[in-house]
């Protein structure tokens, strides 16, 4: 008996371990990235940090404003949540309600794909594919722009969109969707007049969740935007906020490295607020 | 008691993780601190030096040329490694530089574009905004595509400082390799860049600069003018260590030579 208890102990003692360096972790990066990117700030100056339009870092006198990175990754996820989320959704409530049990298998596993194909080949097809095309469709001198990083950002949040809303849409109980049939409604007016708003908090959360994907994604957008630092323009070369960073780290030292910090303590705020709005949502869908 | 007894194995455990990673002992250690251009001349060399004295290790920081400088000055380093010539200050600061090998940029266009040959003055004019369509230089009515590299590059570095236009630069995208920016131009018809000759193959064309081609002899000879040195940075007056000594003795040695090729730099000697 003492034996097993003492066992048990032991058991505890080191599952607490492992569930203590996921928050170590993450106090850990918290810690440093605030401590990494104060100085800069205070250095700069917040407003001219945040709302200053040039940014220059390796100038003879460097200026070191984010505003063009700021709204770039405003716009460019707005963007793609603009074109994502409308497929997303609807190929969602295809695949839960609507489709044959054949051509869903089919269409999830493309969609488990989408979501296993690492950024860096979105990249790269983006690169050799999208910005040649933007080019010559729109008769622009050069591809590389928002509009590319918008539909490569669109194409890789659509997985996460799909997986979320459809898991949403089955939660909801059949009872809803009998009782809305036996009043005479069709199929199709059921689905978008009683499942889906009976979803709508999980439907919002995969929303969310896709917003959190495209605002940190770094290495598919740096290989199709361009990354000169202006503000941002439909057709034109672009900056985010994560590709600020990784563009420029390698290199970098002195102020320009710690402006890189405050940087990417900007994006982990936008990051934390959008996990917030997410965890919102999640326990809303769970109340319901 | 339990609790007690649940943060003992704890913290036994966390100890256990912590302990048995103890410095290995070797009998000489050369750290080399400096430009990322150089990483591939160094890592060559590098790897030969290590298997000549196995005894021996070898450490690169690539950290930028200026901070090469810096670290060699405040003795963070044996070698400092910088993709420019030392400035007078730096000089007068008790630093001595040793050219390792000359490494030329070449000025790339798409292989459709019809111009070869191009000068100095021109490309800084391009790159400045002042010319900015392919008219103006007799090719087809089209924007020019300025690319780039990201600002710290050794490369950009080395480029804005010889056509003088530092900090001045237009660049439609600032690209963050060489291999980027050569398929970028390889895609685009009206697209112009730079990138380390080594690095240049076919599917881009290296523009003549003033009328001559850039290659291994012409960067050696001077003729080509868009090159930088590759620059070993020691202190005047404290001695290497023997370590240091003898990789430094190593790189400049004529057996060093095919290696720097090799990684696409063209040595001095």
């Amino acid at each position: 008996m003492k034996k097993q208890k003492i066992f048990e102990n032991i058991v505890h003692g080191i599952f607490l371990i492992l569930g203590m360096i996921t928050v170590g972790c993450v106090l850990l990066i918290t810690l440093y990235l605030i401590l990494a990117g104060i100085p800069a700030i205070r250095k700069i100056g917040l407003c001219d940090f945040l709302f200053g339009a040039e940014w220059a870092s390796t100038a003879k006198e460097p200026s070191y404003g984010i505003l063009p990175f700021i709204l770039t990754s405003i716009y460019g996820t707005a963007g793609a949540i603009l074109i994502g989320v409308p497929i997303g959704f609807l190929t969602s409530v295809y695949l839960a309600k609507l489709a044959p049990a054949k051509i869903r298998t089919i269409v999830s596993g493309a969609v488990s794909l989408l979501a296993g194909i690492p950024s860096v080949v979105y990249g790269l097809i983006g690169m050799m594919v999208l910005v040649p095309g933007i080019r010559n469709l729109f008769r622009i001198p050069d591809g590389a722009s928002l509009l590319a990083a918008i539909i490569v950002l669109a194409v890789m949040i659509l997985p996460s969109i799909i997986n979320m809303s459809i898991t949403a849409l089955e939660a909801v109980p059949k009872e809803y969707e009998d009782a809305s049939l036996a009043l005479g409604a069709s199929p199709v007016e059921t689905y978008f007049k009683v499942s889906v708003p009976a979803a709508k908090s999980g439907i919002a959360a995969a929303v969310v969740l896709g917003i959190g994907r495209a605002i940190g994604e770094a290495m598919a957008v740096m290989m199709v935007s361009g990354n000169a630092p202006n503000l941002p323009e439909l057709f034109g070369s672009v900056r985010f906020l994560t590709t600020a960073v990784a563009s420029e780290m390698s290199y970098s030292g002195g102020l320009q490295r710690q402006a890189l910090f405050s940087i990417a303590l900007v994006l982990f705020l936008f990051i934390m607020l959008i996990n917030a709005a997410l965890n919102f949502f999640l326990k809303r869908s769970k109340e319901e | 008691m339990k609790k007690i007894f649940t943060f003992i194995i704890t913290a036994s455990l966390t100890a256990l993780t912590l302990t048995g990673c103890s410095p290995k002992q070797q009998n000489g250690t050369v750290s080399t601190d400096g430009s990322t251009s150089m990483e591939e001349v160094i890592g060559v060399l590098g790897e030969a030096f290590q298997e000549k004295y196995s005894d021996m290790s070898f450490t690169y920081n690539p950290t930028g040329s200026g901070s090469g400088i810096q670290a060699v000055k405040e003795g963070r380093c044996d070698i400092g490694l910088s993709s420019r010539s030392l400035k007078d200050e730096e000089k007068a600061d008790g630093l001595t530089e040793t050219v390792l090998a000359n490494d030329g940029i070449a000025v790339i266009v798409n292989p459709k574009n019809t111009l070869n040959d191009i000068d100095v003055d021109t490309i800084a004019k391009i790159y400045t905004g002042e010319i900015t369509n392919w008219s103006e230089l007799g090719g087809n009515d089209a924007q020019i595509v300025v690319i780039g590299r990201e600002a710290g590059s050794g490369t950009r570095d080395g480029f804005e400082s010889i056509t003088g236009t530092e900090n001045v630069c237009k660049y439609r995208q600032e690209l963050t390799s060489t291999g980027d920016v050569i398929t970028t131009v390889s895609q685009n018809p009206d697209a112009i860049g730079y990138a380390s000759l080594a690095a240049v193959n076919d599917q881009v064309k290296a523009l003549l600069v003033g009328g001559v081609a850039p290659s291994e002899d012409t960067v050696k000879d001077g003729s080509y003018v868009i090159q930088r040195p590759f620059v070993l940075v020691t202190k005047n007056e404290e001695k290497l260590s023997d370590a240091a000594q003898k990789f430094f003795d190593f790189v400049m040695s004529d057996e060093a030579a095919p290696l720097i090729s090799q990684a696409g730099a063209v040595p001095v000697k």
